[in-house]
């Protein structure tokens, strides 16, 4: 990092009445405002559990034992979030022994690029679930349950899109020295909410006979 | 603020500089005014919308508007007034004042401050070219399903409020969270969270109210989309769908939103009061817990606008009740308020007369709450016009006198220059008065059974004096405005200079010039005791002639000292704008051309890594 960099870095690190960073209020925020907007939609599917006046209905479709395997690579995703962040964190805090750094740096992207991919592979099943929905007849507008179920789970899959996106940018930033541990931990915060929405849905929606 | 001088001698060179210097501005300051100048545009559209309608009304059977006309009126009329005038209007003086008021150089986010407002204007605009193709929005402000379907409103009209209002939600939260940030995290030293004055405290509580109420429209108005582009059900009677849903969503919306437009004029109040009455706010704990009662409660109470739609007796029982226990914190606010001019020593100023002003009808807009509240009586009232009387009470009288005073308080420290004060007594007079002789015969009317959101009426309903002298005051109300403006002109071009301090008042924003540097303060302040700057002046005093002597002038000498003392302020950018303008562009290209739609997104994803890249400041090494 050139001195310039540095000295900008060290310029962005104003005290703060708290002691807690801006950013990391501002995602707790903007978090606490998603739950109300996920909210709105999971009580949308709710409330009209059982109201479609065609089929296909969800008992007739769903599929539990794939979706189960679908939740489990984005519940692993978390846990890579959680070692990528550890690798940035150890990365920084090694100081002036330069190999140490490197090696966990190191880490701390391997770990970053397994979450981007865990994550793509939840998108894989979530395309390779609608299709099959598709095939056996149920599309957006067919009944109650295709519209609440695809805004559902599709505006999930597109937060889940948007963090794979940002794991991405953060890993290609991170080889030109530009991603400090912090960059990380607030798409990792990202990430663990849009992880605990998908737990929330999976349970509503898939476990919970209707 | 050898810096500020050179800035504006740049401007004078060129028009062009100026200019672009307007749009990549992130200075709060100059946000502020963006915002007030915008919002005063929008107000006029809206009032002059107002005045067309009350044209139509002033003689039975009116032939003025065809009744597609006035639904486009109507509905423009409320969505502007509360997303374009009073919204933003509140978001000016949260812009210009936050930052002055809690010791800071400028709010925590500056780039995304400038990002909430050019995309608030882009969605405002997005909504207003409706009426170039003759399209505006019919299904009023709050747009029911399912007449908003595309079988009852088929054409674009609802699309430009839906997705208007989408753009328009980004803008809010985004300007919200940054309101929050700011208040935690970037209050001066010793300023503790009960040291703020009452205004901070109010845009605090607006501000969690906004980030948690507008996810809620923001769902309601994707599903409304998605039934009108892609043919979804959600609110789709024929296929099982219920339209309630709609009306749920948008009131757990709706009602937070009341307070959102209201409490900003109770912050503007709190300091107009205490400052023109010489004593501190009566009750400030009370004040503040009151605040964050009303927000709280303001979430339990929704169904209250949905008495008449068959809820059940338990459920209406239980809104009716949550409804009425808001009336609690906010008379303590009245109290308070009363008690704070009470046995001070009253200088009867502009602010002050539209800060009393708001006192009186807010509290007659309070009255009728919880007559609305009561389910048998509001059963009557629904759609009526004593539904229309009550909320242009506590909209009009609560809030824009409230936004009236502020302006007057609060130009001298925004331009350096004071407000007439005759012109501001007569636009003062002219608009509280008007305002009561147009809004209080709308509640006989209203009893008397004449119902809202109609084009026209019969002769013979005993409607017709009434109709039409609510339409006279209406236009009294307008050449109030028309004061109003003119003052406003005259007194940016020839008024008095203000000085730093020309109302001897409480708030940091005092201690400094008129108008503020770029940088605001000069050396961060400390701080010590609620309204810092009375205390400098004059200790634990009252301001009595004793007092006045004991002046502490260091504040100013000191200033001068420090002219030399060079700020690092952020650069400017112009990449706000265009993620604003790239979410305008996909919102519009949904109702053009998909193609036109992955283009916005594209750009906007452009424009967001271009930002996120882009050095917020120059290291200090290479300024």
């Amino acid at each position: 990092m050139s001195d310039a960099a540095l000295a900008h870095e060290a310029h962005e690190e104003h005290p703060t009445t708290t002691g807690l960073n801006h950013r990391k209020i501002l995602m707790w925020a903007f978090l606490g405002s998603e739950c109300i907007f996920f909210g709105s939609l999971i009580t949308t599917y709710l409330v009209y559990r059982g109201k479609s006046v065609v089929g296909p209905y969800p008992d007739e479709i769903l599929n539990i034992p794939l979706t189960s395997v679908s939740t489990f690579v984005l519940l692993m995703s978390s846990l890579a979030m959680v070692l990528a962040l550890a690798g940035f964190e150890r990365a920084a805090g090694s100081g002036a022994d330069e190999e140490r750094k490197q090696r966990e740096l190191k880490k701390g992207r391997f770990w970053l690029l397994m979450t981007a991919v865990l994550g793509t592979g939840f998108l894989g099943f979530q395309v390779f679930e609608f299709y099959e929905f598709v095939h056996h007849g149920l599309g957006l507008t067919t009944n109650l349950f295709g519209t609440t179920f695809y805004v559902l789970t599709g505006f999930h899959g597109t937060h889940v899109g948007v963090g794979v996106i940002w794991l991405v940018s953060l890993l290609v930033l991170s080889y030109f020295g530009k991603v400090k541990p912090l960059d990380v931990e607030l798409g990792g915060l990202y990430w663990h909410f849009v992880d605990i929405v998908w737990i929330i849905i999976f349970t509503l929606i898939y476990l919970i006979p209707s | 603020m050898a810096t500020v001088t050179d800035v504006r001698t740049q401007e004078r060179v060129s028009t062009g500089a100026a200019i672009w210097s307007w749009i990549t501005t992130i200075d709060h300051k100059r946000i502020g005014v963006l915002y007030f100048v915008t919002s005063l545009i929008y107000f006029l559209v809206a009032g002059f919308e107002a005045l067309l309608i009350r044209l139509q009304l002033a003689t039975p059977d009116g032939q003025i508007l065809n009744p597609d006309l006035y639904n486009q009126l109507f509905t423009m009329h409320g969505t502007a007034m509360v997303f374009m005038v009073a919204m933003p209007m509140a978001a000016a003086f949260f812009n210009f004042l936050i930052p002055l008021m809690i010791g800071a150089r400028d709010v925590a986010f500056p780039r995304l401050n400038a990002f909430s407002y050019w995309t608030f204007l882009g969605g405002s605009l997005l909504m207003h070219s409706s009426f170039l193709f003759g399209q505006a929005p019919d299904g009023g402000w709050f747009g029911y399903a399912n007449l908003t379907s595309k079988e009852y409103s088929p054409g674009l009209s609802i699309d430009f409020w839906g997705l208007g209002l989408l753009v328009l939600g980004v803008a809010s939260v985004a300007a919200a969270l940054n309101f929050i940030i700011t208040i935690i995290n970037l209050r001066a030293p010793g300023m503790t969270l009960m040291r703020m004055p009452v205004f901070v405290w109010m845009t605090f509580v607006t501000s969690f109210l906004i980030i948690f109420a507008f996810p809620a429209i923001t769902a309601a108005l994707i599903f409304l989309e998605f039934d009108r582009l892609f043919g979804t059900n959600f609110y789709e009677v024929a296929e099982g769908g219920d339209p309630m849903l709609w009306q749920h969503l948008f009131w757990v919306f709706g009602h937070p939103e009341v307070y959102i437009l209201v409490l900003p004029g109770f912050g503007i109040a709190s300091e107009i009061l205490p400052t023109f009455s010489r004593k501190p706010i009566f009750g400030y704990s009370a004040m503040v817990f009151a605040a964050v009662a009303i927000g709280f409660l303001g979430f339990s109470v929704w169904a209250h606008h949905m008495f008449t739609t068959g809820m059940g007796t338990i459920a209406d029982a239980a809104f009716a009740g949550s409804t009425m226990l808001i009336a609690i914190p906010t008379g303590i606010k009245m109290f308070n308020w009363v008690a704070t001019c009470f046995g001070g020593r009253i200088r009867l100023t502009v602010p002050m007369l539209f800060a009393l002003g708001f006192l009186t009808t807010f509290l007659i807009g309070g009255l009728t709450g919880p007559m609305l509240a009561a389910v048998p009586l509001d059963l009557h009232f629904q759609d009526g016009y004593f539904v229309v009387g009550h909320f242009h009470y506590v909209l009009f009288g609560g809030l824009i006198l409230a936004l009236m005073g502020g302006i007057y308080y609060w130009f001298p420290k925004i331009t350096g220059r004071m407000m007439s004060e005759k012109i501001g007594k007569w636009h003062f007079w002219l608009m509280f008065t008007f305002m009561n002789l147009t809004f209080f015969p709308m509640h006989f009317v209203g009893l008397d059974g004449m119902p809202r959101r109609v084009s026209t009426y019969p002769a013979d309903m005993g409607w017709d004096f009434w109709n039409m002298f609510i339409s006279i005051s209406a236009f009294g109300i307008g050449i109030s405005v028309l004061v109003f403006l003119h003052n406003l002109v005259v007194s940016y071009k020839k008024g008095e200079p203000a000085g730093n301090d020309p109302w001897d008042a409480r708030t940091l924003e005092w201690a400094i010039p008129s108008p503020p540097p770029e940088h605001n303060f000069d050396e961060i302040p400390t701080i010590t005791h609620r309204d810092q700057v009375w205390y400098d002046k004059y200790g634990e005093g009252h301001g009595s002639a004793a007092d006045l002597s004991k002046v502490d002038t260091s504040v100013a000498e000191h200033s001068e000292e420090d002219e030399e003392h060079e700020v690092h302020m952020p650069n400017p950018s112009y990449w706000p704008l265009l993620v604003g303008a790239g979410l305008t562009i996909a919102a519009a290209g949904l109702m053009i051309h998909i193609l036109v739609a992955i283009f916005g997104v594209a750009w906007t994803i452009v424009s967001i890594y271009a930002w996120s890249l882009e050095p917020a400041s120059t290291p200090p090494d290479e300024h």
